[in-house]
């Protein structure tokens, strides 16, 4: 009998009747684990030594999760997947990790991740490339990558993951599974290695919504350390979750999702998009009307340029604490900025240094107004045409990516003009702070592809009962990979 | 050969007091002991954020409003990009957007007149740690890292180092007055950058811009500014002003003159952009509206009081509010009902010459207002004289006990009539030659009179009382 590949309810229920006990949780995870940083390398650390705990009342009492390698974990090696932290053991928990301590849940490990959460891709780890359960050949996506790998091969039933573009989305699409992040400021960020401060999200990978809503339940308030965050005390995501989604309103965007719009598409995309309609129909049978909106295209192809412009920066930023001399292995070199240039050198990768020239670029005086300024304000024009859509609208609902995982060996790290906005517009939830969840909805070559719907700020509640219905109507979650379907 | 005319403006670094640094929890203030005042933010571990310290923007506002700002209506906070390894994030909270005051003024008081000082703005911002640097290592002590500082850029509106002292020594003191920093310049809490240039007088453009910075110490910022204007008016008249250049400087303390640190080609870009992590925040009006009942009575408006209302000399009024603890203990004898020139000249002559001798600030003297009302009081009273006053007034300070407790039996001044009247008639008994030859016209043995009683209550005769006594009962004997 195994456990880790079924929900926290069903675990809760197990637990509490006794059927198994939390150490049998833990030694089952870290089994699992184990095997799965062989398949996939997707564990910068397992912790062995991991307790159980006692069991309450609370659904993750006494469940193993885990955490993506950008959460301080006080006492446990905590690398942002960098050789810039490769020996770094924080003395500080971050308030997520601290909350679901208070819960009960049980850490079994540190999964690996673009570093720093910079990449898209997997394949940017220090500890090296991560690949997909479905596919080894094929990527998990990022940067969350070791926590959906982790999640879809049921090692545990949740990680955390954090996302500044798409970082738990589109691996939740890659792997088939949940990937949810909620408004910007429902969970707090102290603790969080930053990459983009005003995009950066906590967030939370799983097999169904509801385990999602229940974690997040969990991880989320306001925080003295984090300005940032807001009272939710009003909110229950999990208790929102009625299912009744009659009369709501959905909206999709005609320059993403009509196959017209892209030149030669691969057999995939056109299935992708074509299975994407199919599931507007399901959505239709539930009640729920589902319309079809036209966003200005130009506005539309300006965004990855801007995420591009605005993430940097603010990277460049963020990032020019690891310098060696605090923490980090320290530079060699005969004065201290010849130490500095020496950590960095050695320790960032390729991706990161070019991310850091371009950010310095755009920030640089003469550079500022042309670049930087003008990127915030287009930043400001898609927040507010989204914002504009929620007035008629409960959510945006929009496929995500254009298809299934890709190849890893095809990766190059180049965006391909053509389906462009299909791959990056889930930025846009990060420009917002929207609230916004990737569930499965089908397969293409026998991989899973997925679908998002986001909402206005606050809406969680709302936006997670839509997801709720839909997956229940599709019949995806609680997906292992391999499975077959 | 025109007259030249230096053309200065000042950013001054003054501390804020507060409990808390400006973004973190940790302790702000003074500490021994390197590294003991932190929290993981001042070490910039990764994952840390800043959260406003609220008294420290309040002070700010105070201070924007004293400068007769303009104050925006949300508060904003940038970063300011740059690497040195006493900034541990790799960027320094500031505010280059939306400072919290920009365009004021400040009335000062100079050379028997008043002079306006032009503000560009005033913004707040985080201190970086302190390095001590020996022959093979520095050390870095975070102690100081995110210390509340807050930075007042003048416009280039000082025409010589007498006005800029001036302006610093007066600000300073407003600072204090407002209860939002100690402005020691013995701590290091008030820093200064110096822009000095030159033009001839009358011309409407100015001069090369050469700025000076960091420096400690309001006679090093004279002596700065001195040695600036001497090296580019040295120039000039050389008729080589084209060698003065826009650029950085450093004054060297030990030998008083300033050297180039980099042009203004290798100026840094700070790279500035609005600090995400901290949401912009409303500053309403009722807010400040708060903020602005705070604000005490200034220096300069007290200086108008105490010479008109109060009648002190220019003199002895500008010792008192020099310092606003001084200015305080003299308002709070004046509202406990002593004499204003009485309460200066304790506080000018005694009691200064007390703290300065012991090397204390007023607020730790034992002797308070309403003690020194006591003193007071019991002289007034005629039980003690002057010179027992001054006794009791050392006894009190060294004994650190209550002044009553001085006021003994065997010390006070016998002010009893009936007691004083016996003494006086046995010395008179015991005198009949004395008082033949007084009342023969040697009227200078009354003061013979008052040493007998003197001598006989051993210098503690009412010496008034004394006197009346004396002169009724000489009178009642011619008869």
């Amino acid at each position: 009998m195994t456990y880790m590949n079924k929900t926290l309810k069903e675990i809760h229920a197990a637990l509490i009747n006794k059927e198994v006990t939390s150490a049998e949780l833990v030694e089952e995870a870290l089994t699992k684990a184990h095997q799965n940083a062989k398949e996939c390398n997707s564990f910068v650390t397992i912790l062995d030594e991991a307790e159980p705990t006692v069991v309450t009342d609370n659904i993750l009492s006494g469940i193993p999760y885990g955490a993506k390698d950008n959460y301080s974990t006080k006492g446990i090696l905590t690398t942002g997947s960098s050789n810039t932290l490769k020996d770094y053991v924080p003395f500080y928990d971050a308030t997520v990790i601290q909350k679901l301590k208070d819960a009960g849940a049980v850490m079994i490990g540190k999964t690996a991740m673009d570093e720093f959460g910079m990449g898209g891709t997997g394949t940017t780890a220090h500890t090296g490339i991560i690949t997909n359960p479905w596919d080894h050949e094929r990527m998990c996506a990022g940067s969350s990558a070791g926590s959906a790998a982790a999640v879809a091969a049921g090692v545990f039933p949740y990680a955390l993951g954090s996302d500044t573009g798409d970082s738990i989305r589109k691996p939740a699409a890659y792997c088939g599974i949940v990937g949810y992040k909620p408004t910007y400021g429902l969970i707090s960020r102290y603790g969080l290695f930053p990459y983009a401060s005003s995009l950066d999200h906590c967030g939370v990978l799983t097999r169904s919504v509801e385990d999602a809503a229940i974690v997040v339940d969990n991880i989320k308030g306001q925080d003295q350390n984090d300005m940032t965050s807001w009272d939710s005390s009003n909110i229950n995501l999990t208790k929102s979750l009625t299912g009744n989604v009659k009369g709501k309103k959905l909206c999709y965007i005609k320059e993403i999702c009509d196959i017209a719009n892209y030149t030669n598409p691969t057999p995939e995309l056109t299935a992708h998009l074509a299975n994407f309609k199919h599931t507007l129909e399901i959505c239709k049978k539930l009640g729920i009307t589902v319309e079809e909106v036209s966003v200005d295209q130009t506005l539309l192809n300006a965004e990855p340029a801007v995420y591009v412009i605005l993430s940097y920066a603010e990277a460049t930023s963020n990032l020019s604490n690891l310098t060696g001399i605090i923490f980090g292995p320290r530079g060699e070199g005969k004065d201290v900025n010849e130490m500095m240039k020496d950590h960095r050198t050695k320790g960032f990768s390729p991706l990161i240094k070019r991310r850091f020239v371009i950010g310095s670029y755009v920030l640089q005086k003469e550079n500022q107004e042309r670049y930087f300024k003008n990127a915030q304000r287009v930043r400001r024009l898609l927040v507010d045409a989204w914002k504009d859509l929620f007035k008629n609208y409960d959510g945006v609902i929009l496929p995500v990516g254009s298809g299934p995982a890709k190849y890893l060996k095809d990766d190059d790290n180049t965006l391909t003009k053509n389906t462009e906005i299909l791959e990056e517009h889930l930025q846009i939830g990060n420009f917002g702070g929207f609230p916004s969840i990737t569930i499965p909805n089908g397969f293409i070559a026998n991989l899973p592809v997925g679908v998002n719907i986001t909402g206005n700020c606050y809406d969680d509640a709302n936006v997670l009962n839509l997801a709720y219905a839909l997956e229940k109507a599709m019949n995806y979650q609680n997906m292992i990979a391999g499975d077959k379907r | 050969m025109k007259k030249i005319v230096p053309v200065i403006g000042i950013e001054m670094h003054c501390e804020l007091k507060s409990n808390s640094k400006v973004f973190s929890s940790a302790r702000n203030c003074f500490s021994e002991e390197a590294n003991s005042n932190i929290r993981p933010l001042d070490m910039a571990f990764p994952g840390t954020l800043p959260v406003v310290n609220k008294k420290c923007v309040k002070d700010a506002l105070k201070m924007a409003l004293v400068l007769n700002c303009q104050v925006p209506e949300y508060m904003y906070f940038d970063r300011k990009n740059y690497y040195y390894p006493d900034l541990p994030k790799g960027y320094q909270i500031t505010q280059n957007t939306e400072p919290v005051g920009v365009n004021g003024y400040l009335d000062i008081p100079y050379q028997n007149g008043i002079k306006k000082v032009l503000i560009h703005d005033i913004h707040l911002e985080e201190d970086s740690a302190s390095l001590e640097h020996y022959f093979d290592a520095t050390l870095i002590d975070y102690n100081r890292a995110g210390v509340p500082l807050l930075e007042l850029v003048t416009e280039p509106c000082f025409n010589s180092s007498a006005e800029v002292l001036a302006f610093l020594e007066y600000i300073k003191t407003v600072y204090q007055y407002c209860d939002v920093s100690e402005a020691d310049t013995k701590k290091g809490q008030i820093r200064c950058d110096v822009n000095v240039s030159i033009m001839p007088e009358g011309a409407t453009t100015l001069g090369t811009k050469v700025e000076i910075k960091n420096v400690n110490g309001f006679g090093n910022v004279v002596e700065a500014i001195e040695y600036e204007i001497k090296r580019q008016t040295e120039l000039m008249n050389a008729g080589k002003y084209d060698l003065v250049e826009q650029e950085t400087r450093r004054f060297d303390e030990e030998t008083g003159e300033t050297y180039r640190m980099r042009s203004k080609v290798d100026a840094i870009d700070y790279k500035y952009f609005i600090e995400p992590n901290i949401p912009k925040y409303k500053i309403t009006h009722e807010w400040l509206e708060k903020i602005k009942k705070e604000i005490p009575i200034l220096p300069l408006e007290r200086q108008k009081l105490y010479t008109t209302e109060y009648g002190l000399s220019e003199v002895d009024t500008n010792i008192i509010i020099k310092d606003k603890s001084l200015a305080d203990y003299f308002e709070e004898c004046l509202n406990l009902g002593i004499d204003a020139k009485v309460a200066a000249n304790w506080l000018i002559t005694q009691i200064l010459g007390y703290l300065n001798k012991k090397d204390l600030p007023i607020e730790k003297i034992y002797l308070t207002p309403s003690r020194l009302k006591e003193l007071i009081t019991y002289q007034n009273k005629g039980l003690i004289s002057s010179k027992q006053a001054k006794e009791i007034f050392n006894q009190v300070l060294t004994e650190e006990k209550e002044v009553a407790t001085f006021i003994k039996e065997e010390n006070a001044q016998i002010s009893d009539e009936d007691k004083l009247t016996h003494i006086i008639k046995n010395i008179l008994d015991n005198n009949p030659e004395q008082i033949k030859q007084y009342h023969n016209g040697k009227t200078n043995l009354f003061d013979y009179f008052v040493g007998q009683v003197m001598r006989e209550t051993k210098g503690k005769a009412n010496p008034v009382l004394t006197k009346e006594i004396l002169t009724k009962l000489l009178g009642e004997i011619t008869h």
